[in-house]
Order: C-alpha cells, then sequence, then structure tokens
C-alpha cells in the first residue's frame, strides 16, 4: 500500500483552476522532489495533503486513511503528517522545547517528562540540543527550520511534507537545513518535497516530479527528469533554474 | 554663475524666510497663552479659590477616609468590571470571528449598542431595569456586582473590537503550524493565537482600564451604601457636607494618583512591543 495516494485531485481559487487532476502514488520510504515553476500549483498540491487548503475534488489517501472523507477526522489523521513551511512559522510566544513539546502534550496527551524526552532526543537530531531554552527570535533562520523540523517530527509522523523549506533562508543557512533533511532520508522518512534545490533533488530524491500549469508534466529518477527531460517545458524551466544568469530580457516566462 | 544668482536673489529678497516667518509664528502663540493665562490670573478670585478649593484643615480631615473607603471602591468596581469585560471581550470577540452568523450577527450587535450608548444609561439600566425585569432576582455582590456588571457590559464592547485586531494580527500560518501538528481549530485558538494576541492588546487595553477608572464614579447612580461610596460620591458628599469644595480637589487627585502611572505605565509597553516586533 502507498503511503500517499492522490487520485484526480483538483482545485479551483474562485474562477482559478490551480490544480487539474493530479495522479500521484508515493510507496512508503520514498523521496519524492516536486519541481516546477512558480504558480504551477505545487504548493498548494502540498497543503492539499494535510488538507490546508480543501480540495475541489478527487481523494486523497495518506497511510491508508482517506483524508478527503466528510468523516474522518482530519485532526487525527494530520498528526501522522508532518508539514514543514517555507516560512518556519514557529511559535514565538514559546521557547524552543515549548514548541516541540506543546502539540505532544495537547494532542497526543504525552505527559511534560515523555514530551521533553522526544523533544531533546528530536532536537538533537537536527543538531540544536543546546537551543532548547531560547525563544525562536534568537534563532538564525537556518536553526529556526530546523527547530520545525525537530516540532514535526516530534510528532512521529508516518510521512512529511516540506514546502519549500530553504526558499527563505540566506544561501550559507541553506546547507544546514537541507543536511537534516538528507538524514531523515537516509533513515527512510517518507517525503515530499517542494523545493528548487536541484542538487538536493538531484542527490537525495528517488523520483523528481515537474509541475507546470496545474498539471503533472513528468516525473522519474531524477537522473532522468533533470538530465535529459522529456518535455519541452521541463527543459526549459530546467535552463533557467540552473543558469538563471542565461536568461535574455523578453524571453518567455516560465 | 550670473543665471542661478538672479533667482537666488529674488528668493532671498522681498517675503518672509523660513527663519524669520517661523520667529513670527512662534512669537505669536506664545504671546497669546501669556495673555489668556495673565488675564486668568488676574481675573480670578484667589481668596475665594483658596478657601474653597485649597483648604488645608478640610483636606486634612478627608484622610484617611477619602482613601481607605473612596479609593478602595473605585479601585474595587473598575478592577472588577475590567476582569468581566475581559471575558466578556473576549468572547464577544470569538463570536465576532466565529463562521456561524448568527453568532457574527450578535456580536455586531452588541458592540453597536454598548459604544454606542452613554455608559450613565447602562448604569441606570443595571441598576433599576433589571430588578424591575427579573423580580426577586439580585446580581451576587449587591452594589459591587451591579456596578461591575455595569462596568463590564460597556468595557466588553470595546475590549471585543480590540482583542479581534489582536487576533487578527497573528500571523495565519500560526494557525495552519498548529493545525498540521493535530490541534483542533479551538485547541490552536486557546494554545497558540490567543496568547501571542493579548500580549499584543495589553497596551491598549491598560488604556481601557483608565477610561474605566473614571467611569466607575457613574457607581454613585446606583444608591450606594456609606461604605461603598467611590471616590466621587465621596468627594461630593463631603463637598456638600462642609460647604467646601476642597474634596472634589481630593477626589480629582486620587483619580490622577491612578491613572497618570497608567497612562505612563500603558505608553512604556507600547514603546517597548515596538522595539520588540522589528
Amino acid at each position: 500500500m502507498s503511503a500517499i495516494e492522490i487520485r484526480d485531485l483538483r482545485k479551483t481559487f474562485g474562477e482559478l483552476e490551480v490544480l487539474r487532476g493530479i495522479d500521484l502514488s508515493i510507496e512508503s520510504g520514498e523521496v519524492v522532489c516536486v519541481i516546477g515553476p512558480s504558480g504551477s500549483g505545487k504548493s498548494t498540491l502540498l497543503r492539499c495533503v494535510n488538507l490546508l487548503e480543501e480540495p475541489s475534488g478527487g481523494t486523497i489517501t495518506v497511510d491508508g486513511v482517506e483524508l478527503t472523507d466528510p468523516d474522518v477526522d482530519i485532526d487525527a489523521a494530520r498528526r501522522r503528517i508532518g508539514m514543514v513551511f517555507q516560512s518556519f512559522n514557529l511559535f514565538p510566544h514559546l521557547t524552543v522545547l515549548g514548541n516541540v513539546t506543546v502539540a505532544q502534550r495537547k494532542v497526543l496527551r504525552r505527559d511534560r517528562a515523555e514530551a521533553e524526552r522526544v523533544a531533546r532526543a528530536n532536537l538533537e537530531r537536527v543538531g540544536l540540543a543546546d537551543k532548547v531554552e531560547e525563544y525562536p527570535e534568537k534563532l538564525s533562520g537556518g536553526q529556526q527550520q530546523r527547530v520545525a523540523i525537530a516540532r514535526a517530527l516530534a510528532m512521529d509522523p508516518a510521512v512529511m511534507l516540506f514546502d519549500e523549506p530553504t526558499s527563505a533562508l540566506d544561501p550559507e543557512l541553506v546547507g544546514d537545513v537541507l543536511g537534516v533533511m538528507r538524514g531523515l532520508a537516509d533513515e527512510g522518512m517518507t517525503m515530499v518535497v517542494v523545493t528548487h534545490e536541484m542538487s538536493f533533488a538531484r542527490e537525495v530524491a528517488d523520483r523528481v516530479v515537474f509541475m507546470d500549469g496545474g498539471v503533472v508534466v513528468e516525473q522519474g529518477p531524477p537522473d532522468r527528469v533533470i538530465a535529459s527531460p522529456e518535455h519541452e517545458r521541463t527543459r526549459t524551466f530546467l535552463a533557467r533554474v540552473l543558469d538563471p544568469a542565461a536568461a535574455r530580457v523578453g524571453e518567455v516566462d516560465v | 554663475m550670473a543665471s542661478t544668482s538672479e533667482p537666488a536673489a529674488a528668493a532671498r529678497g522681498g517675503g518672509l524666510t523660513r527663519r524669520r516667518r517661523r520667529r513670527l509664528v512662534l512669537g505669536g502663540e506664545y504671546g497669546v497663552f501669556v495673555i489668556a493665562v495673565g488675564l486668568a490670573i488676574a481675573l480670578a478670585d484667589w481668596h475665594a479659590l483658596h478657601i474653597n478649593f485649597l483648604n488645608w484643615s478640610v483636606a486634612r480631615d478627608l484622610f484617611p477616609d477619602i482613601i481607605t473607603i473612596g479609593l478602595r471602591n473605585t479601585v474595587a468596581f473598575t478592577v472588577s468590571g475590567f476582569v468581566l469585560g475581559l471575558v466578556g471581550g473576549l468572547v464577544i470577540a470569538l463570536m465576532r470571528l466565529s463562521s456561524a452568523l448568527p453568532f457574527r450577527w450578535f456580536a455586531m450587535a452588541y458592540i453597536e449598542v454598548f459604544r454606542g450608548l452613554p455608559a450613565l444609561l447602562i448604569f441606570i439600566f443595571v441598576g433599576t431595569g433589571i430588578p424591575l425585569a427579573f423580580p426577586g432576582f439580585e446580581l451576587p455582590g449587591g452594589v459591587y456586582g451591579q456596578a461591575a456588571v455595569s462596568l463590564g457590559l460597556v468595557a466588553a464592547a470595546y475590549m471585543a473590537e480590540t482583542i479581534r485586531a489582536g487576533i487578527e494580527a497573528v500571523p495565519r500560518g500560526q494557525t495552519e503550524a498548529a493545525r498540521s501538528l493535530g490541534m483542533s481549530q479551538f485547541r490552536a485558538m486557546r494554545t497558540i493565537v490567543i496568547p501571542q494576541a493579548l500580549r499584543v492588546v495589553i497596551p491598549p487595553l491598560t488604556n481601557e482600564l483608565v477610561l474605566l477608572f473614571k467611569d466607575s464614579s457613574l457607581a454613585l447612580f446606583l444608591g450606594v451604601l456609606l461604605s461603598q461610596r467611590e471616590l466621587t460620591k465621596f468627594g461630593r458628599d463631603a463637598a456638600s457636607q462642609l460647604g467646601n469644595t476642597t474634596p472634589i480637589l481630593v477626589a480629582g487627585l486620587c483619580y490622577l494618583l491612578i491613572t497618570i502611572p497608567l497612562g505612563y505605565l500603558a505608553r512604556r509597553l507600547e514603546a517597548r512591543q515596538k522595539r520588540g516586533r522589528r
């Protein structure tokens, strides 16, 4: 059984059709990178997978639970889906430890000692065991994002979703976050990563999915999709991303 | 050079320069102020003022009762009203943001009605209307309960709008992060959003507390016992008993004793928050 099964997913915002029939199935332990130009619907796709956006049509099944079923307890289902946001979204009124323990205690009803033990173990995992008592504003962007990853991991998720996790970071801080994600992938975590980091996609992903205009244009192993794409749209996009300086003014926008 | 000196000369000559104009305007303003103050000093009956407003022996006799009864009751009315208003305001704010239309309607109507009515009418309504409408029913705490409810009803309307703005100022990503961790809408609101919102609204709520301090004087319309008099009632009674207005002045100073530091505190909190937010 697949960890994530998406069938004919559609999403419209008013008149705007953002997702136009996405079919995607992701195996347990698989790392999938979703790439594509901005406005292609890749973030919306990811946000639909834990129902932060309500799909307009189609079904989504995660870890055997059909999220799109109106009778499903969405709060219970979301506990099994970790999400990491572009803008970190740490809780600024809580310490690092508070950020990582709050949902364990209020949602999973773990006692304080147990929650803190799990939190410390996961902060260790992302290399921030020494920042436990700090408030988020004292941390760099890269550190904040790693806390956000630890916060999601503390819930023991079956899958992890990453929505452009490094796009808001200074370039020199990107490596730390990608390193943590690579570690997770090596441990066998099922991951869906929306990203512009082509080197990460090439080295870590089992599969790369290229989206444009609300549909999956092509997908396959990174060697094939990134190194020798079949579709013209994929080629144009990759040329732009891999060598941004080569673009000319007035070239067709991707 | 020759071509630029011509307009430069025109700018300097003729009309007023900025410096001259500023001197003239400032001079005029100070002049008016000095004349007004001078007239007031010259025309006032200083002897009568001294006897009626600044009578030290009268002022001395007011203590300690004006503090132990007047100020104590003022503080009691205000604080209880503030607490009720805060709870009510939070509930109204949440109703205002609810997805259920009737809740939103109720909250909007409440806010409009209670912000639009003079606080005095609310006091009269609570003092005489409720006993008439519900015979035999009495608010717990007697006058204290009535004052707290009256002030709370008014304060809730103002605080609801402040708290709503505070809740809306918390970024949507906070709710999304909380929901993605499996928290329910209610849990996310209570654990993540409201604590942040309340932090934002502490300075405006402090200002609301200052307003309530002054409005608590309306409790004198509730028909209070001697021991239940707050500052204004206390000062007024003493003034008519003694045939001297000094108690009013002393009562006023007692208000300022509380409201000025509170206002200062509110400004400090606000400034600290601005620095903190970056």
